[in-house]
């Protein structure tokens, strides 16, 4: 092979760039990170209750259910596109797997009990069916993905409201309540399949042929059309993936919480849009990752647990969120005009 | 003309590096007031990057910024601008969106006392504006809705009427025709006579020479010559530009080109009957193996919408594609790019990653064939370094992020995505535009050692020379109708311009 020459080719570009274009350009990545250590630090100080080992573990079990959701919406998002559906579609996921599966007699729903694996599996089928449909009107019909998801958002709260009609469902079959609310050594299943999920998210973004597609349709739609990829196709299945994680989540929510009752989730859609963008994926498409996910949800989960920890005005809370959420996107949009500079 | 007055802007020692490549070194440029200004180099040699620290764009540079004999610094575009200084950049920046006279009034429409858009009052300033450089549209009409050489004539207009005392014009005339580029440099004289000063970079030095007063010639980011436009020479600036010791290819085609018998190879493409909307009547034609087919016509001839249809991206009303006898519906670029049918559109960065690496940009297009499911990037890089070396791209660096290089070096890199994998067709557009006669050469060479492959190709273009040079047989184009084909027989630039 032409290796000889193509190693000094390799090599030689790396180092003219100086710290500061380094620095410059990883502006995304090291933000939330930075923003991580701060409230850490912060509450830590400010609470001696807060960083203990106990409270750490209620951090990653509080995080779990937005992790798995936020897997998919990473996907989404890094194509430049939106999933608003994604707590509608938890919240039906996890309302159709106990209604395939036998109630106590005391609840009162006309539902159709099955074997747990049908249930699962039916209720699987439903999220991949609706992330689908989502795929459909995104790429054939060509309806922007803010409108289709939105749309797609009240579609899912009607399956929901049609399946429990106000009720409250308990029973969810074993695998899930397994995964849902119950600890192998000390930790929760919930925590190790929301961090499989996102290593599982990572792995497919970096090293798979797809993954690159994802990051290229979202760097530059136009160029990926140019250089004969199949970008409709990506697009509808960044769609079905966010679906399908958003219906786990859904799924595992429910034996998390112990019951399956409509608007459940509702939070959960502003909490998987903070964290994917606070971790630094910017919301142009083509930058950041899994990564940044996780510092995002972090972020997110030890602003959360942390105001719980201090004394403070549990009305302030809401507050002091939506500042810290527009803190990030204003480091997110600021980020990438750096970066475009640090390239021209 | 120059004459012993003080410069109204002096840079003294301008060296500018991108990630640590040096794009200016020690560059001096001084600028008279009331001259032309004629900037010739080979892509990458330092025109544009000069023009962007004038006009503000680049702030970040080591060297003395004089203007009207003090040192100033701009921070901004809008520095620039406050300070008089316009730009018109290669690349068109309208809005496509809103009407001709918003696009002319961009940033100062006129307003009445509560702040309001005096609709009226700007469409018919914008209209008189426009009669001025010869320009007659609706000013209410729809900016993207009229052809791209219409569309930069009005942005030009709406610099050179911007009351601005110095203006830069970047490749201004790559898609104008020929009586439109007499339009433009009659205005430029006229701006000249009453005191402004211009900057004009193109590639065409007989515009260059036609229309400037000083000449300054750019090799390697360093300026290696400055003379007057009447002192010099067409060979005489292309030598400068290139150095010495390179054979100035410059071929005018004023005589007769004979076009070869057609040949006997295997028909690669067959297109009958297309038809699209308003832009293709019943285009019918073949491509062989080891031929190139030339497609010319003006501005607007359906050219960019036929190439689009034989890479998928449209999907033509009526007529049919057969790749080597079996007829083909693409439902995307990928079902085109798996049928072996390559595609260079005519503005490279619509094809290109500006933000990823080199080789990401190169391997894109073959992901598929390097590896299955899992991404195999010491490969890549492999085959990009070859790629690299072979069409000489500088830096020769194949993890640096792509808009660190030069245009016509990223234009390399668009075609080297297509060669480690050769397609059976090759379609390429304006493979030339804005390229100096270096890169020129370049090119044409990559098409003939791809013809000589056995690819079919075919070349759109509206520049003759482009055509004439490349082709094996040519189909003129107009109003989307083949109105002409010329196989085996004498053909030269008269010729196909008549036709056309």
């Amino acid at each position: 092979m032409t290796s000889g020459e193509s190693v000094a080719v390799t090599v030689d570009g790396k180092k003219p760039r100086g710290l500061g274009v380094v620095l410059r350009s990883q502006m995304r990545n090291i933000a939330p990170f930075l923003t991580l250590i701060c409230l850490f630090s912060f509450f830590a100080v400010a609470s001696p209750s807060f960083a203990t080992l106990d409270n750490f573990g209620n951090i990653l079990t509080q995080i779990s259910v937005t992790g798995i959701i936020a897997v998919g919406l990473t996907f989404v998002i890094l194509c430049a596109e939106i999933d608003l559906s994604i707590a509608a579609i938890a919240n039906v996921t996890g309302i159709a797997v106990a209604y395939f599966t036998l109630q106590d007699s005391y609840v009162n729903i006309a539902n159709v009990p099955m074997p747990g694996w049908a249930a699962i599996l039916l209720a699987l089928a439903l999220c991949a069916l609706l992330g689908l449909v989502n795929a459909f009107g995104l790429t054939v019909i060509g309806i922007p993905s803010f409108i289709m998801t939105l749309a797609m958002m009240q579609i899912a709260a009607g399956i929901s409201a049609l399946l429990v009609r106000g009720q409250i469902a308990y029973k969810v079959p074993p695998l899930v309540t397994t995964l849902g609310s119950t600890s192998i050594g000390g930790i929760p299943w919930i925590v190790i399949v929301a961090a499989l999920m996102l290593l599982g998210g990572h792995l497919v973004l970096t090293y798979t042929r797809f993954g690159r597609y994802v990051y290229m349709v979202g760097g530059n739609r136009e160029a990926a059309e140019y250089s004969g990829l199949n970008v409709k196709l990506i697009l509808g299945s960044v769609m079905v993936i966010s679906a399908v994680c958003a219906g786990i989540g859904g799924m595992l929510g429910v034996a998390h919480f112990g019951s399956a009752q409509q608007n459940e989730f509702d939070t959960y859609l502003l909490d998987s849009i903070a964290a994917v963008v606070v971790g630094g994926t910017s919301l142009f498409g083509g930058r950041g990752g899994i990564g940044n996910t996780i510092v995002g949800l972090f972020v997110l989960g030890v602003l959360n647990n942390g105001l719980d920890h201090v004394n403070i005005d549990s009305f302030l809370k809401i507050l002091i969120r939506g500042l810290i959420l527009l803190a990030a996107l204003i480091i997110n949009v600021y980020a990438q005009r750096l970066r475009e500079r640090a390239v021209e | 003309m120059p004459s012993g007055h003080q410069p109204i802007l002096e840079l003294r020692d301008i060296t500018k590096a991108f990630g640590g490549v040096e794009a200016l070194r020690g560059v001096d440029f001084a600028l008279s007031p009331g001259e032309i200004h004629g900037l010739v180099g080979e892509n990458g040699a330092g025109k544009s990057t000069l023009m962007k620290i004038i006009a503000g764009v680049h702030a970040d540079f080591s060297g003395r910024f004089v203007l009207d004999g003090r040192e100033t610094r701009f921070r901004s575009v809008r520095d620039a601008h406050a300070a008089g200084i316009a730009m018109v950049h290669q690349e068109l920046s309208v809005a496509p969106d809103l009407t001709v006279a918003e696009n002319v009034f961009l940033g100062n429409q006129p307003t009445n006392r509560l702040g309001l858009v005096q609709w009226r009052r700007m469409a018919r300033e914008a209209g008189e504006q426009l009669k001025r450089f010869g320009i007659d549209v609706d000013p209410m009409s729809r900016l993207g809705d009229l052809p791209i050489g219409l569309q930069q004539l009005i942005e030009i207009a709406r610099v050179l009427s911007s009351g601005a005392r110095i203006i830069i014009l970047d490749e201004p005339t790559s898609a104008l025709s020929p009586p439109e580029v007499e339009r433009l440099f009659a205005t430029l004289k006229r701006l000249r006579d009453e005191g402004t000063s211009i900057v004009f970079i193109s590639h065409f030095i007989e515009d260059i020479l036609r229309v400037s007063d000083v000449v300054t010639v750019f090799r390697n980011g360093r300026k290696v010559a400055e003379t007057l436009a009447s002192e010099t020479s067409k060979p005489a600036l292309i030598e400068a530009m290139i150095g010495k010791g390179r054979e100035a290819l410059e071929e005018t085609y004023s005589h007769d080109i004979m076009l070869p018998p057609p040949a006997d190879a295997p028909v690669v493409l067959n297109a009958s009957g297309l038809s699209l909307a308003r832009s293709l009547r019943d285009v019918s034609f073949d491509v062989r193996a080891g031929e190139v087919l030339g497609i010319y016509g003006f501005m607007g001839c359906g050219q960019l919408e036929l190439a689009r249809i034989l890479f998928g991206k449209l999907r033509p009303d009526q007529g049919a594609l057969a790749i080597a006898g079996e007829q083909k519906t693409f439902r995307s670029t990928a079902g085109a790019r798996r049928a072996g049918i390559a595609f260079v559109p005519e503005s490279r960065r619509d094809m290109l990653f500006l933000q990823e690496p080199v080789y990401k940009n190169v391997s894109i297009s073959i992901l598929d064939r390097i590896s299955s499911l899992l991404l195999k990037p010491s490969r890549e890089r492999v085959i990009a370094a070859r790629q690299v070396e072979q069409l000489r791209i500088r830096p020769a660096a194949v993890d640096l992020d792509l808009g660190m290089l030069s245009g016509g070096n990223q234009q390399k890199v668009a075609l080297a995505r297509w060669l480690s994998y050769p397609p059976r067709l090759l379609v390429l557009c304006e493979p030339t535009r804005g390229m100096d006669v270096g890169a020129k050469n370049d090119v044409i060479h990559i098409v003939r050692d791809l013809r000589a492959k056995g690819l079919a190709i075919i070349v759109l273009s509206t520049e003759p020379e482009t055509v004439l040079s490349l082709a094996d047989r040519v189909l003129v184009l107009k109003r989307g109708a083949v109105v002409r084909e010329f196989a085996n027989e004498q053909i030269s630039k008269d010729r196909l311009l008549e036709a056309a």
